[in-house]
């Protein structure tokens, strides 16, 4: 047994972890075994990736299976690392077609979480771009999904949270992309009004996303930095930077936070700080293109290692929602006073445009996200309760891969495809025998 | 990327394996991967050609068959110019202090396998005039410990057998090496409580074999250097307090 928790470091369940180093040494595993899911690298936040009984490893399945670098297409196994895949396409002029927030996911999870890009309001989820996966249904079998073949697997299995069986391997589309460089450009939103007006404006842009100042109150509530950008022409290189090289090393310097931090880090003071410079500092470059490395572009977050410790040893809640469009302004504009009014503010807040999403029960829908960190506290759980409340009012929904306290009444209400999903469940004789945390705590 | 030479791995389906292929395809190397389960060696196989856009051929070979190296050598496309034999078990000491049978597959595995297998490849090297053999020995044939001896012994043998081989091959000018990795974070040892200074990681250990055998230096080499002086005081502790100690 091992005490196993999210990224978040809450909530923390014992489970029997089991490490099957092949597709094929998994099979036998789920056919026999009961109560057990999938995990990737653990970046889900909450108790997605913990079995109820069973935790299978899925980090031995880290095998490219084949990569045409004349298409751009490439098969893998669903526990290579986002990191490891960038790694090799990115010199060759390749880019995903969706990244999340960190490169430390697999695509395993990746799928599993049907992840959203800082590019969703215009290219999709990573599912909409996946050609096929493979899946190990519970009873030891294999099945090979795509539009075409078992398309409802497909779509149950994409934002299924690896309720539908555990992935094994999956092929999608690269993009071509001439440098490794971002040309963005950065403007300021004084409010949360102007905010999502402003990410309206860049809906063109190939990526979009806006970091809020979440301890600006009044007039200022909802102050943001909106950066916008586009994988950068050589052409963009030539204008901005003459002498870059057009694919730059990852190799860049990493932080760490080696080991807990005392809670008290976190007050009010510190936050507001750190908010602060990142204000400023953005706020510079205000209105100008230039030019970002991909790496802290995409995944700032990553260059500090082990970030989540900085909440210390009770850990942390991430609170995600989307709420459609024309409630998104009232709605986010609430969470946000309520969050700043309680003094423990977020480290992070981020809002981002989202469209329509395909799977069953995918989280995105057309309207806007707010993302926010919440240490654990005593009181948390309530607010949070709280706010649940308008989500649901709004015709809103909260992310799974960040969920570790929502109630299963929240959850029903924001996913109307859950019907479907318990059916095939039960067809495929998943139900209680595929089963993580949060598959028990939210009766799915 | 153009390069003539050819490398054959055997132990295509281990983590040391996979890794040390891994970085001779990066610099160029066509790669020929030998395991007894050629469909897991596939899996390698084909990682490492889409990684690095290298030639990578499966070949079966059971290291216990020796009656079969004739015809597993006559049936390679070419004489490979590096043979790497990673090929090894840690078993289950206690099981085969009283299982005959493990204990005979512990020795076999580890000792008289790649041992013959080795000896066999080096008299083609020989009759040819080149050729780089590597051993992937370990630590644990410095000296017999309670705890895994079965194993270290075998494996001190298989030392001992690289040792002679060296002396006889150097004067015409083939390279023997030896590598003692140490603690490996590999599938071998998942799940057991390792000492990260003494711990390395597989590609770690690749990159000290390509290196090593590639471009010169010791012919004994310990991936992590702290094992040079950690075995140092081990092999000069005296027998009679050595005899007493639980390791």
């Amino acid at each position: 047994m091992t005490e196993l928790t999210g990224w978040g470091r809450y909530p923390r369940h014992p489970s029997e972890v089991l490490s099957p180093a092949s597709p094929k040494a998994l099979l036998p595993l789920i056919a026999h075994e009961t109560g057990l899911v999938a995990r990737g690298n653990g970046r889900a936040y909450g108790d997605a990736a913990i079995g109820e009984r069973i935790t299978l490893l899925a980090r031995g399945l880290d095998r490219i299976r084949s990569f045409d670098q004349a298409t751009g297409r490439i098969s893998v196994e669903a526990g290579v690392l986002l990191s490891d895949l960038l790694d090799l396409v990115v010199p060759r002029g390749f880019f995903p077609p969706v990244v999340p927030g960190t490169k430390f996911v697999t695509i395993g999870g990746m799928i599993a979480s049907d992840v959203h890009g800082k590019n969703h309001h215009r290219d999709g989820g990573f599912g909409d771009h996946l050609e096929s996966l493979t899946l190990a249904l519970p009873d030891g079998s294999t099945v090979l999904c795509s539009r075409d073949q078992n398309p409802e697997l497909m779509w149950a299995t994409i934002g299924g949270m690896g309720l539908t069986g555990t992935i094994l391997e999956a092929t999608f589309r690269l993009r071509r992309i001439e440098t490794g460089w971002m040309r963005q450009k950065t403007t300021v939103a004084p409010n949360l009004d102007s905010a999502i007006r402003a990410l309206k404006d860049t809906s063109d842009a190939t990526y979009s996303v806006a970091w809020i100042d979440c301890l600006a109150r009044g007039a200022s509530l909802g102050r943001s930095l909106i950066f916008a950008a586009e994988h950068a022409t050589l052409r963009d290189v030539e204008a901005l930077s003459p002498s870059a090289e057009p694919f730059p090393s990852s190799k860049l310097g990493r932080l760490s936070v080696p080991l807990d931090l005392p809670s008290f880090t976190l007050n009010r003071l510190s936050v507001s700080a750190f908010n602060e410079l990142y204000f400023r500092s953005g706020a510079i470059k205000a209105g100008y293109p230039f030019l970002v490395h991909w790496n802290p572009y995409f995944f700032p977050l990553d260059g500090i290692g082990n970030w989540n410790r900085i909440y210390g040893r009770r850990g942390f809640l991430q609170y995600q929602c989307v709420i459609p469009t024309d409630r998104a302004k009232s709605v986010l504009g609430h969470i946000l006073e309520r969050v700043s009014q309680r003094g423990t503010a977020s480290f992070l807040a981020v809002l981002k445009q989202l469209g329509s999403s395909r799977g069953d029960i995918s989280f995105p829908l057309e309207g806007f996200t707010l993302t926010l960190d919440l240490p654990v506290t005593d009181d948390v759980f309530s607010l949070l309760d709280e706010l649940d409340r308008s989500v649901v009012e709004a015709g809103g929904r909260l992310y799974l891969a960040k969920d570790a306290r929502q109630s299963p009444a929240t959850f029903e209400a924001g996913y109307p495809g859950l019907t479907r999903f318990r059916d095939l469940r039960r067809a495929i004789r998943a139900t209680g025998r595929i089963s993580s945390r949060l598959s028990a705590r939210l009766g799915i | 990327m153009t390069s003539s030479k050819t490398l054959l791995l055997v132990g295509g389906t281990s983590d040391i394996g996979r890794a040390t292929a891994l970085h001779y395809a990066q610099a160029g190397w066509r790669v020929l991967l030998a395991a007894r389960n050629e469909e897991e060696a596939r899996r390698n196989a084909d990682d490492i050609a889409a990684r690095t856009g290298a030639e990578v051929t499966t070949h079966r070979l059971d290291i216990l068959e020796a009656g079969n190296f004739e015809g597993f050598v006559d049936g390679l496309p070419q004489l490979p110019d590096t043979v790497v034999c990673v090929v090894g078990e840690l078993g289950d000491q206690a099981r085969g202090q009283s299982d005959i049978n493990h204990a005979t597959l512990l020795v076999r595995t580890n000792f008289e396998g790649p041992a013959l297998f080795l000896g066999f490849l080096a008299e083609r090297f020989l009759a040819r005039g080149s050729g780089t053999i590597v051993g992937v020995s370990s630590v644990a044939g410095d000296r017999g410990r309670g705890s895994n001896y079965l194993y270290g012994a075998a494996k001190a043998g298989f030392t001992a057998f690289l040792s002679g081989l060296r002396n006889r091959l150097a004067p015409k000018g083939l390279r023997v090496l030896t590598v003692k990795p140490g603690f490996v974070r590999t599938q071998m040892t998942a799940g057991m409580k390792l000492p990260p200074l003494l711990t390395a990681e597989a590609d770690e250990v690749g990159r000290a074999i390509f290196t090593a055998a590639e471009k010169g230096g010791s012919d004994v080499i310990y991936v992590r250097r702290i094992w040079r002086p950690v075995m140092m005081v081990i092999g000069s502790i005296p027998e009679r307090i050595f005899k007493n100690l639980r390791l």
